[in-house]
This record gives C-alpha cells, sequence and structure tokens, in this order.
C-alpha cells in the first residue's frame, strides 16, 4: 500500500517516531494533511470551540502503559477475583457456571464478526445477518414460539420490554409479577414501569411457587399481563398450564422467562400459552463474566411481531433470486419512528447472540437433552445429599438445577466457611426475601459428585462447627 | 471453491454431534417421576446436527461473508468505527474476569470492583463530571437512565408535574427522542440553521414559551453533521435559566478528548458510548456500554447498586434512597468495560488527546479532498466526521444509496446514509484516527472515480454491487412475507419418544 515517497519519507524522519500503535500518523502525513486542508496546526482545527469551555491541561488521568504493561497490570487485577477455575461454585440465581465448547471463542474471535457493526449494508454483512437468522430460529425452537428478535440486554431488561408490550398492546394499566420471579427482573420492572407511568404488582409465594390463589383474587380488567418465570427463581417449575387459564380468562396476556437450557426438556411455554417469552442466553455459550455482557431474547407469538423492540432479521431473494437476509420490519425502529418506535433499544448483544447459537449448534438437538439432564441429576443428587445429612429442602415442586437448603444459621456465615474450605457456596436468600437463613444452590453439569460431596461435607461441618 | 449458503440446519445431519460432556457420574433419573407429564417437552427442539468441523466450516464461511474494521475501511459515520485492539480482547478473557459470577462475596471480587471503580474515575474525569455509573448497556440505554434521573432530579423539587417535556434538536440520533418517550416525556423538536447549528432564537422562543414544562434538552456536541455548536454556552444558559437540565449524547466524544469536556460546556449528564470512542469493539450490533456521568446535583438519582471506595476495600452499594433504582442486571456489560479501561490505561492523557486530534484531522483532510465532487451543505471547520448531501448526483438519476452500493465493489464500508434527517442524499463520513492516510487517500479516490460514473456511466452505479456475494435484496417482500425463522418441513418432525 505505501508508496515510492516513503524511503525520503523515512529518511527525514528517522529520528521521529510514533508514540502509539494505534495512531498511524507520523508527522509528516499531519504536515501534509494540514497542507492540503490549509491550516497551520491541529490547535487551528479546534478553533470552532470557544475558549471559555476549552481544557488547559491534560486529563488528569495516570499515564499510558505498553502492551506488555497492561498485561501485567490487568493479569494482577483479574488475579485478586477468585474464579470458578480456582473453586467449584454453588452459585447461581441466573448466572451460571456450564460448559463451553471451546469452538465458541473460536468462532466469536473471527473478527469479521466482531469488528464489524450492525448488519445496514446487507450484501456485505449476509453472515452476520444469517448467523442471527439462525439464532432466532433457534430460540423460536426451544420456546415454542413464532418469532423472535436479534437479542436484548439481558433477560431482565428483555421482561420489562415485555411488559411494556402488554401494556401497549391491551391499553391496560399494570402487570402482575410473580415474587418467584428473578428480584433484579422486577427491580428493573419497576424502573421502567415507572418511566411509562403502568402499575406493578407483586403476587406472593405459595412456598417454592406461585400463590395461583391470590393471582386469582388480584386480576381484573386493569391487568395486562402476568409474568412468571419458569424454572423460577428458585429453580422450581411453575404450572404455566394452570397460570395460563387464569391470565387468558382475565384478557391478561402470558409473559414467561425462561432459562433456554432448560427448556431443551421442558414443555415449551409457547405450547403451554405464553404470548411473550423472555430470557438470558447466557446459560448456552457465554462466560459468566461478573455478570456481562450476556444476552437477552425475546420471542412471541405471530400476532406481536410488529410490537417486537429492537432488531428483526428477516428471509428474502435479491434481484436473482438468490435468498438472503436483512433487517426488516424496521418501521418499528427508533432511527425510524423516533419517539414512536416500540423501543428504544439500538446497540444489542449481537455477538453474544453469536455466542450462544454457536453453541446450541455445537450441543445440537441430543446435547441439550443431555446437558439438562446432567443439570437435572446433579441438583437431585445435592438435594437429596444434603437432605440425608438431615438439611431440609425447601421447594415441594420438581426443580431443574437449582433449590432452597435451610440452614441452621445464616447463609452468609456459611458461605464464609465455605470460602475457607475452598467452595462457592449459593445464592444468601436473605438479601431479596428475608430469608437469612435459606441458600439458593445451583449444582450444573460442570460440577462433578466429588465436588458435590466436598460441598455437602463442607456444609455439614459448617453446620456442626 | 463452491460457494457456501447452506443453513446450519441444512447441513444437518441426524446423529452428529459437535459436543463432549462427561458421563453423569451422579443417579439416572427418570424424567416422568420428577415433572408432571404436561410440563415435560413433549417435541424435541430442532437444534442442528453437526460435527465440530462442520460446524467450524460454517461459521468460517458466514465470516468470509462479513465486513468488519480488520476487513477494510468502514467510515460509518456516528458509529466511530475504530479500529478494535487486540491486547483488549487478551484481557477480557482473563478467566479471573470471564469466570467470575456477579453474586460472589466481595472480598472475592475486589479486582473486577477496582477495575470498575478506577474506569468510573477516569471517565468522570474525560467527561467533566462528578460521578459515573457503568450500568447501562449501550448508547440508548444510557439515554434513558440519563432521562430517568432528569425526572427524579425533577420530582425532588415538586416540578416533576409540571416539567413534562425535551427538546431534541431535529439533528439529533433517533435514539434520543426513543429514549425521552420511554421515560414518559413528551418530545419538541428544536429545528437547526441552515448552517447545521442548533436554532439558538428558535430555542430561546420555545423556552419563552414553554420554559415551564421543559425537563431538559439532549444535545450532541459536535453534533450530528459534525458541526461544534459554538454557541453551547448560550444554550446552556437559556436551559438552565428556564429550569431545563442539559443531556449529553456522548456518541461524538471521539472529536473532544482531552480538548473540551461536557461538564466545561455545561452539561448536567452524560452518556458515553464506550463500544465506540473506546474500542468496544461493535460485535457485529453489540454488546456496547453506556455509562453516565452526572454533575453533583444529580449524583442522588444515579442507579444502584454504586461502586464505592471504604477505606481500602471496594463495595457494592444500594443504600441510595433517592436512586431511580436498578436499570440493568447486575453492574453493566463487564465485559466491556474491561477492554475499555484497556484502552485508557493504553493511550493515557496525551494519547486520548491525540485520538481527538486525529480524528478531526482526518475528518477535515477526507472532507476537503471530496468536496469538490459533492453537494456540501456546511462548507466549514468539522470535527471527527463530516456531511455530504447526493443531490448533485441526484439530478443525474443516481441517488445516495446507489453510491454507498457502488462503494460496496471496491471493498469499503459505506458511510451513514440518509441521516441525519436535515441533509437530503446525506452521506455521514467518519474516518476515525485509526486510518492511515494512505487508506483515505484511496478512499476519497473511488468516491470521485464513482462521482465521475454518475455523470458518465450512471448504470454501473445504478446497478451496483456488482462484485459482492449477493444483489441487492428485496426488503419489502422480507417486510411483507416475514419470515424470520427457520421452519423444518413439517414431514420429517419426529415426536419424542414417550
Amino acid at each position: 500500500m505505501r508508496k515510492s515517497t516513503k524511503h525520503s519519507l523515512v529518511k527525514e524522519k528517522n529520528k521521529m517516531t510514533n508514540t502509539y500503535r494505534y495512531l498511524p500518523d507520523t508527522e509528516q502525513d499531519k504536515k501534509e494533511m494540514l497542507d492540503f486542508i490549509g491550516v497551520s496546526s491541529i490547535e487551528d482545527l479546534f478553533a470552532d470551540i470557544p475558549a471559555e469551555v476549552r481544557l488547559t491541561e491534560e486529563l488528569n488521568i495516570p499515564d499510558a502503559q505498553s502492551e506488555p504493561e497492561v498485561l501485567k497490570s490487568f493479569s494482577k487485577l483479574a488475579q485478586k477475583n477468585i474464579n470458578a477455575d480456582q473453586y467449584p461454585i454453588f452459585l447461581g440465581a441466573g448466572t451460571y457456571d456450564h460448559y463451553i465448547p471451546s469452538v465458541v471463542d473460536h468462532m466469536i474471535s473471527r473478527s469479521e464478526f466482531y469488528t464489524a457493526y450492525t448488519p445496514y449494508q446487507p450484501e456485505i454483512s449476509q453472515g452476520e445477518l444469517q448467523a442471527i437468522f439462525e439464532f432466532q430460529s433457534m430460540v423460536c425452537e426451544l420456546t415454542g414460539m413464532d418469532a423472535a428478535n436479534a437479542s436484548m440486554y439481558d433477560q431482565f431488561t428483555a421482561l420489562a420490554e415485555a411488559a411494556s408490550l402488554a401494556i401497549g398492546q391491551t391499553k391496560r394499566s399494570k402487570v402482575l409479577v410473580s415474587k418467584s420471579v428473578h428480584p433484579e427482573s422486577r427491580q428493573i420492572l419497576t424502573t421502567v414501569a415507572r418511566g411509562q407511568n403502568y402499575g406493578v404488582g407483586e403476587i406472593g409465594l405459595s412456598v417454592d411457587v406461585t400463590d395461583l390463589e391470590q393471582l386469582k383474587a388480584e386480576l381484573n380488567k386493569d391487568v395486562a399481563a402476568v409474568i412468571v418465570q419458569y424454572p423460577n427463581f428458585f429453580g422450581s417449575i411453575e404450572d404455566l398450564a394452570a397460570i395460563k387459564e387464569l391470565a387468558e380468562a382475565n384478557g391478561s396476556l402470558l409473559i414467561v422467562s425462561s432459562n433456554p437450557l432448560a427448556l431443551g426438556l421442558l414443555q415449551t411455554p409457547g405450547k403451554l400459552g405464553a404470548d411473550i417469552v423472555v430470557g438470558d442466553m447466557q446459560p448456552l455459550g457465554i462466560p459468566m463474566s461478573f455478570g456481562g455482557p450476556h444476552c437477552g431474547y425475546f420471542a412471541v407469538n405471530k400476532k406481536y411481531i410488529r410490537k417486537i423492540p429492537g432488531r428483526i432479521i428477516g428471509q428474502t431473494t435479491d434481484d436473482n433470486g438468490n435468498r438472503g437476509f436483512v433487517l426488516t420490519l424496521q418501521a418499528r425502529e427508533q432511527h425510524i419512528r423516533r419517539e414512536k418506535a416500540t423501543s428504544n433499544i439500538c446497540s444489542n448483544q449481537a455477538l453474544n447472540a453469536l455466542a450462544s447459537s454457536i453453541c446450541m449448534s455445537a450441543l445440537g438437538k441430543k446435547g441439550i437433552r443431555e446437558m439438562a439432564m446432567q443439570n437435572i441429576e446433579k441438583a437431585d443428587y445435592t438435594a437429596k445429599s444434603l437432605q440425608s445429612k438431615g438439611f431440609t429442602v425447601v421447594n415441594e415442586s420438581a426443580f431443574f438445577n437449582e433449590f432452597v437448603v435451610e440452614l441452621p444459621r445464616s447463609v452468609k456465615e456459611a458461605n464464609a466457611k465455605l470460602l475457607e474450605a475452598g467452595i462457592i457456596g449459593g445464592y444468601d436468600l436473605g438479601i431479596d426475601y428475608g430469608k437469612e437463613n435459606q441458600m439458593l444452590v445451583a449444582v450444573t453439569e460442570q460440577r462433578t459428585k466429588e465436588e458435590i460431596d466436598q460441598f455437602v461435607g463442607a456444609l455439614e461441618a459448617v453446620i456442626n462447627g | 471453491m463452491a460457494e457456501y449458503n447452506e443453513l446450519i440446519f441444512e447441513v444437518t445431519r441426524p446423529g452428529r454431534v459437535g459436543y463432549s460432556l462427561p458421563k453423569s457420574d451422579v443417579a439416572s433419573i427418570n424424567l416422568e417421576d420428577k415433572f408432571p407429564k404436561h410440563l415435560i417437552r413433549d417435541e424435541e427442539a430442532e437444534l442442528p446436527e453437526v460435527a465440530e468441523l462442520d460446524l467450524v466450516r460454517h461459521y468460517t464461511a458466514l465470516s468470509n461473508k462479513n465486513h468488519g474494521v480488520d476487513n477494510g475501511f468502514y467510515p460509518l459515520g456516528s458509529c466511530t468505527m475504530k479500529y478494535n485492539p487486540k491486547v483488549n480482547e487478551v484481557v477480557a478473557r482473563y478467566p479471573g474476569f470471564s469466570r467470575v459470577h456477579p453474586y460472589q462475596a466481595s472480598e472475592t471480587i475486589q479486582g473486577a470492583l477496582e477495575l470498575l471503580y478506577n474506569l468510573q474515575e477516569e471517565l468522570a474525569v474525560i467527561t467533566g463530571m462528578d460521578l459515573v455509573t457503568l450500568q447501562p448497556s449501550a448508547g440508548a440505554q444510557g439515554e434513558w437512565t440519563g432521562l430517568m434521573m432528569v425526572r427524579a432530579y425533577h420530582e425532588s423539587r415538586g416540578d416533576g408535574d409540571t416539567r413534562k417535556t425535551v427538546l431534541v434538536p431535529d439533528s439529533a440520533h433517533g435514539t434520543n427522542p426513543a429514549s425521552a418517550a420511554v421515560a414518559g416525556y413528551d418530545i419538541v423538536t428544536i429545528p437547526s440553521k441552515e448552517n447545521g447549528l442548533v436554532d439558538v432564537e428558535a430555542l430561546k422562543a420555545k423556552l419563552d414559551e414553554i420554559g415551564g414544562s421543559v425537563a431538559a434538552l439532549m444535545l450532541t456536541n459536535p453534533n450530528t453533521v459534525g458541526l461544534f455548536e459554538q454557541e453551547i454556552v448560550e444554550i446552556a444558559k437559556v436551559v438552565h435559566e428556564a429550569g431545563g437540565l442539559l443531556y449529553y449524547d456522548g456518541a461524538n466524544t471521539n472529536a473532544i478528548m482531552g480538548k473540551t469536556t461536557p461538564g466545561c460546556m455545561g452539561f448536567d449528564i452524560v452518556h458515553l458510548n464506550l463500544h465506540k470512542t473506546f474500542t468496544g469493539p461493535h460485535g457485529g450490533g453489540g454488546p456496547g456500554s453506556g455509562p453516565v456521568g452526572v454533575k453533583k446535583e444529580i449524583i442522588p438519582f444515579l442507579p444502584v447498586p454504586r461502586i464505592e471506595k471504604e477505606g481500602d476495600k471496594f463495595v457494592l452499594n444500594s443504600n441510595h434512597p433517592q436512586s431511580i433504582g436498578r436499570v440493568k442486571g447486575y453492574y453493566g456489560n463487564f465485559g466491556i468495560n474491561v477492554r475499555a479501561y484497556a484502552y485508557i490505561r493504553t493511550m493515557g492523557p496525551v494519547g486520548l488527546r491525540e485520538v481527538s486530534e486525529g480524528a478531526v484531522l482526518h475528518a477535515n483532510y477526507l472532507f476537503k479532498k471530496l468536496e469538490p465532487y459533492f453537494d456540501a451543505p456546511f462548507k466549514q471547520l468539522c470535527k471527527h466526521e463530516f456531511v455530504l448531501s447526493g443531490d448533485k448526483q441526484k439530478k443525474l438519476g443516481v441517488r445516495t444509496l446507489d453510491i454507498a452500493k457502488r462503494l460496496l465493489d471496491f471493498g469499503y464500508h459505506p458511510p451513514t446514509i440518509y441521516f441525519p434527517l436535515i441533509v437530503s442524499e446525506c452521506m455521514m463520513i467518519e474516518p476515525t484516527e485509526t486510518e492511515s492516510k494512505e487508506t483515505m487517500d484511496a478512499f476519497a479516490e473511488v468516491l470521485i472515480q464513482i462521482a465521475k460514473e454518475v455523470e458518465e456511466n450512471p448504470d454501473t452505479v445504478l446497478e451496483a454491487p456488482h462484485t459482492t456475494i449477493i444483489g441487492r435484496l428485496d426488503e419489502v417482500a422480507a417486510a411483507r412475507n416475514q419470515i424470520v425463522r427457520y421452519t423444518k418441513p413439517e414431514a420429517a418432525k419426529v415426536a419424542v419418544e414417550a
């Protein structure tokens, strides 16, 4: 690429080397460009910024680091954390330690994917567009729904968007959300609902699942949607069929937040009557990464397709009849509709949607069932082991890969002791449910029998100790 | 090699697998003994069945049909498609970051919290704000978070019921009015002048008329046509005098680092797009990260949890009663924040200033090269990006869309087109500081050649692209037919054995 002028430039400039490897301009380049523009200095290009708002000193942040220094200082920071490679982890509550096939990170590291942006130019973005079309298809397969979008920020914001869709669709004034829905989902829903001026009512628990009697009592013509989680926050499987019956009789939509791995074995929310299904793809191919980026999904019954937030990819043909993919139904979106858009979402979590597509393809039809089954079996084994040591398991309904165990002392104390034993313990239900002695325990396929036995033994020692 | 056009579902062969799990080492379970029958799946999910190499070939083939910054020039205005440093990718994948659970005990996540705390502090310096939250996932969510704080601020002063309007210039990003609407606001549009800048007289007139109902003005500076709003001090003054707040859309921060800050300009609330200015990367559409910085008076309303320092320990604190609440799961898109922090560490204060200087130098250089061949609605100094109009070409029957498609033939990603809406046949070009002079020269030559083609041989442009793997796609049919998922032919579906 470099032209023949290179040699003469080198001669002039061999005492001047650039400092920053991401900035290509040499002094000679700068001079040539300034000359061409017709100004004498870079400063002249900033003459339009009034003096009274100009900085007079450099930004007060630490000096630049070389690449080896960056690697070293970040490694030091990373080592101040305890990670799941070091300690077996029994913490879930919406984010899980699962097997991620090595092929996933390799494929998403192809920079044709990760250095591109939203596929506005379909002719040179068919790779991304097709990958997301496949993602939408797999989400539909797992949820049993007709259409899905190209991703949301996370399961929590996806759930709030679903509630807003239901409010807009039904013109009713509130949603009902079960307390067995993830606490962060409910918190974000509350923030979003305040913005859009609709109400949020909470339905209490019947032990480990939604209290259907209370739900029945609270349903009225103001209720746009009933929101439940499947499996719920405590790992238990809600009876969607019974909930659908109540919601439908009231003309309310059924919104289900669902762990896609569990849907490898559970009946699809679609078949059980869900109108909108949301959730997070994190269990399928996305690292825990201290809580993000993960990848929300959003799937609907076909009649709501024009109300979906965010990007949707559709199949079409080019002028020669070849199959191709494009961003479609864009008239819903903010760049066209501005304040009348179905949502303000623009950037989504596309690269993580790609990661989960690759993971779903690697696991495939058989693998997702096998992985889901191992989660059920290992959680079941752990619960039974704990019971055999005299612990009480709170769940009365069947659970997926999580359950609640009652301890004779606080989870906080127990977790501190577990940590000393080299184990990351479960989630403290004292935080959101006021049950200081109840621990939400997650057991994925990653946990070996040996680790589970250690966990049970350590918990027993904590209690006795 | 033959062209590959299969869907992953079409290369599926029953029986193939692409995974490897250890055999279960605990007792097996009969699903029906545990779950009610009606809650057990009765039909298998039709996920692909491929061997690992099939999978690798498939996604490699797809990647080959995609253009990223690493493939070539990508001057997509407003999106800051700069180079994505590789060291960022390495550090974000350290197990100490990627294999950490968000609910781990505070003493086991001190490194993560320290990183986030430092990033907050440094972004506050870069924006001239007093405190920053890293929670929002992307720019649009940052805008909404900011506007929810605007709302909480006015409510705290008893003005919540009267201040129901957000002012947005007609040149604003589409997310601005959309985010304001989602935060419960009515939108009033402020016109731009002929010179591309906000019409301050019109703004004043509007404030005289409805000032008491104005909650905030949202502004991008430099604005979306790449010009610095030189009357920013006056704008800030009149909005503040009317009792409104000033919201800064930080999409264009790449132009001003180390030169000025939104804080200096008088803004109260700022969002940044870490996937733009701070090398995200863009990921094919995300994930991004949209931190929000605020001035002192707005601090009480920041979302929870906040990351704070107590002595030499870092803690998460949700005990802020005036907070707007939670806006995003956990603590934001951590992995993107790690990358942005690596970038800031790599550049330092001088480097970031040189980034903005380079971005502005490049935009002015490329503008000067192209300006004689197209309509240039704003013939003046630009910042990090500039707009051209294809009106001159349109008169010859060739639209900006056609010019964009013709650029594809030369291996370039086209500029942003038809935005901002105030410029007809708009092309919005942002070269960024990481592109070399040679790259810009070559791009300019091609665009000039296309301008000549429009005059001499318009069909070449009208029928473009000629070299891409696929021609222009029928978007109308896509919207009409609504094929948004693959469906396996019905007959081939197999019920799960009971």
